[in-house]
């Protein structure tokens, strides 16, 4: 991994030693979790300098994940886009092909990374939260590569919603917790994740989907999550011989959109859009944290939130399980509030309509959270023009969603 | 410090006699706003001698599903941040002498920034604050706030926080210092007695701060046990789940669980004698 904290001037030297992105981030946890993150924090930098480290990552990510993936040209997306733009317009649009990962989604990056991390920190024990199943399964899977004992929280609603997720994870050894506390969604699944995890510090590591949570693991996570966007600038260079000129991604907490953006964070040239769910609309329900939240402190980090005046966190809403979140990463907020990357919201509907549109263009399924993504590509791409270059991440395989989709069409299966 | 600081001095009158204080805590606005005060009073009658007010959260982290449910009734029925302080300004001017501390999350401590909170606490007579989810490292968002209106930030030691990391715990509390039994969450586990001690032993040769002990801790047996080591004893989930019983009613039964507990944390000498 590159070591980022010898440029000073950069975009891409946070957090700060305190772990803080701007005002965001920090380490807003019970005392009894503090001696632990501590620990981490020293581990992932004795982990960072160590190119044994690194190295195994690298071939785990190889020979175990499947990587690198694709970096695909959807020539047909493109030109149906073009097809409906004024002449001269319509950006050539590149798929990321996360979905093409072991498990179906980025998810699988960051786990990889952590459970090499927990290994070295002794720990034999995982657990994680889930929302709709993505980051449990692949939690699941590593610990079934790592010999790990797992535990995986999900809310209750989430279980009875994700049955074949839940299978997924049993049949691979973990042990699903249905979590009934709060609204029995992904929110409430991290806040029991934490209850069991402050009540076994002692054994267990804590396997956090998001880079989100108290420093390091927004860092991170990030870090893990980067050789997406390491990947993205080698193979268009080598497809176009130049980078791009946006890259788009779809947040919840945001780990893969973080992981896209950040080698490209000190490249003036390149745009970025981070795509928030807008759910039924940002005047009704919805998860768009940076565009209908403000600055909050939720599970151990300072970043924007869906909250009401008094700080009681509100509950967030998308057709997308994984985008159900009321916060987002915290370096996604100071990005947010320096201007470097723009974060629009796309809707339910929208989103849907794009799951449909890129299956028959491009015979590509994608997860409803990367769908949102390819609905911001068709917004954006007829207003630039033809020789512009998009690189949307296709974060997750859309298999997870069928049923939602065909329940959200009115179509019975 | 304020010249009239009503936790040192209950402290200190607490060791006059001889005794740890008993500390008790339940949720603001469990069952609903209106029923509070009759629940405050109740902990008095019973003997309680400093009370601790939760504010309610949506998302209390670090609780166990007793206060859990306490915090989702309380918001259920409405209650808002200008409630809690109302329950504290009420309960002040009825009980001038019993110190009051408020406990929560960071969240709804700060959404109106911690300037405007070190003030709400400070007009409505709050004695000391203790915020489960900012760590001495984040102090900055709520410590300076605090120690510039004389209000006390009590800070909580746990299992996990070794010799080498007491020092930056101690740096900037006050008040009493809040030793968690369990490396855990509220109303579940109990610790060993001889951990207890241990703990506190080594925690009074760190500070001159009241060691208060918490976490687990729901009989009069336990809480007589370690009243013999420590200057005060927490019980929380114990009370909580009465008023999760009783609801508007809960006020005599808390009363007479209090008392139970009072009446179990003897002075020493007399229990010596006994």
């Amino acid at each position: 991994m590159t070591d980022t904290a010898t440029l000073p001037n950069s975009l891409r030297s946070q957090p700060d030693q305190n772990g803080h992105f701007g005002a965001f981030g920090g380490r807003y946890v019970a005392e009894t979790l503090m001696p632990l993150i501590l620990e981490l924090e020293k581990v992932y930098k004795a982990a960072k300098a160590d190119p044994a480290f690194d190295a195994e990552y690298a071939e785990l990510l190889r020979t175990y994940v499947g990587r690198p993936n694709p970096l695909y040209y959807a020539e047909r997306l493109t030109e149906a886009l073009r097809a409906k733009a004024e002449p001269g317009k319509g950006a050539k649009i590149y798929l990321k092909r996360e979905e093409l990962n072991h498990t179906g989604a980025h998810k699988i990056n960051n786990c990889i990374g952590q459970a090499l991390l927990a290994r070295r920190m002794g720990k034999k024990k995982v657990i994680a939260e889930t929302g709709a199943g993505q980051h449990g399964v692949a939690t699941a899977t590593v610990a079934a590569l790592f010999g790990m004992e797992c535990k995986i929280f999900m809310g209750a609603k989430d279980v009875e919603r994700q049955k074949p997720n839940v299978f997924r994870m049993k049949l691979l050894g973990a042990e699903v917790i249905p979590v009934h506390s709060g609204s029995s969604t992904l929110k409430d699944s991290m806040n029991d994740a934490l209850r069991y995890w402050v009540s076994n510090v002692h054994d267990t590591f804590y396997i956090i989907g998001t880079a989100a949570g108290p420093h390091p693991y927004p860092e991170l996570v990030r870090d893990f999550q980067s050789i997406i966007g390491k990947e993205i600038r080698s193979q268009i260079m080598e497809a176009e011989g130049r980078l791009p000129d946006m890259l788009i991604a779809p947040v919840g907490g945001g780990s893969n959109a973080i992981g896209m953006f950040h080698p490209f964070l000190d490249d003036p040239e390149v745009a970025m859009i981070g795509v928030e769910a807008a759910g039924e609309g940002l005047d009704k329900k919805h998860a768009a944290s940076l565009a209908g939240g403000k600055s909050g402190i939720l599970h151990g980090n300072r970043t924007y939130l869906l909250q009401d005046e008094d700080g009681q966190i509100t509950e967030a809403h998308s057709i997308s399980a994984g985008l159900d979140y009321p916060g987002i990463g915290p370096e996604h907020s100071w990005l947010h509030e320096i201007g470097r990357v723009q974060y629009m919201p796309i809707k339910d509907d929208e989103a849907l309509e794009s799951f449909q549109t890129l299956s028959r263009l491009e015979g590509i399924i994608p997860a409803l959270e990367s769908a949102h993504a390819v609905a911001a590509a068709e917004q954006v791409a007829p207003t630039l023009d033809a020789d512009k270059i998009i690189v949307v991440n296709l974060s997750g395989r859309g298999d997870k969603d069928i049923f939602t989709v065909a329940d959200a069409l009115g179509v019975e299966m | 410090m304020p010249v009239t600081d009503r936790l040192s001095t209950r402290f200190a009158a607490c060791k006059a006699q001889g005794r740890a204080a008993l500390i008790t805590f339940v949720t603001a606005g469990d069952p609903d706003v209106a029923a509070t005060p009759a629940i405050l009073d109740a902990l008095v009658a019973g003997g309680a001698d400093i009370i601790e007010l939760g504010m309610p959260f949506t998302d209390p982290m670090a609780d166990g599903p007793a206060i859990e449910l306490a915090n989702l009734r309380s918001l259920g029925s409405g209650t808002k941040t200008s409630d809690v302080f109302a329950l504290a300004a009420d309960f002040r001017a009825r009980h001038p002498q019993t110190p009051l501390i408020l406990m929560g999350y960071a969240n709804p401590m700060l959404a109106r920034g911690s300037t405007w909170f070190a003030d709400q606490c400070k007009a409505a007579g709050v004695d000391g604050v203790i915020c489960v989810d900012i760590p001495p490292e984040e102090d900055a968002e709520i410590g300076p706030a605090l120690r510039a209106v004389g209000v006390h930030l009590v800070r909580l030691a746990t299992p996990t926080t070794d010799a080498a990391r007491l020092p930056a715990v101690l740096d900037g509390a006050s008040g009493f210092l809040y030793h968690v039994a369990v490396a855990g969450i509220t109303g579940k586990q109990q610790a060993a007695q001889a951990n207890i001690e241990l703990a506190v032993a080594k925690l009074k040769a760190a500070t001159d701060l009241p060691i208060a002990v918490g976490f687990g801790v729901r009989s009069p047996e336990q809480a007589a046990a370690i009243g013999r080591v420590a200057d005060g004893v927490v019980v929380g989930s114990a009370i909580v789940d009465i008023v999760g019983s009783h609801g508007d009613a809960a006020a005599p039964f808390v009363q007479d669980f209090v008392a139970s507990l009072s009446g179990a944390i003897l002075p020493r000498t007399q229990e010596t004698a006994a």
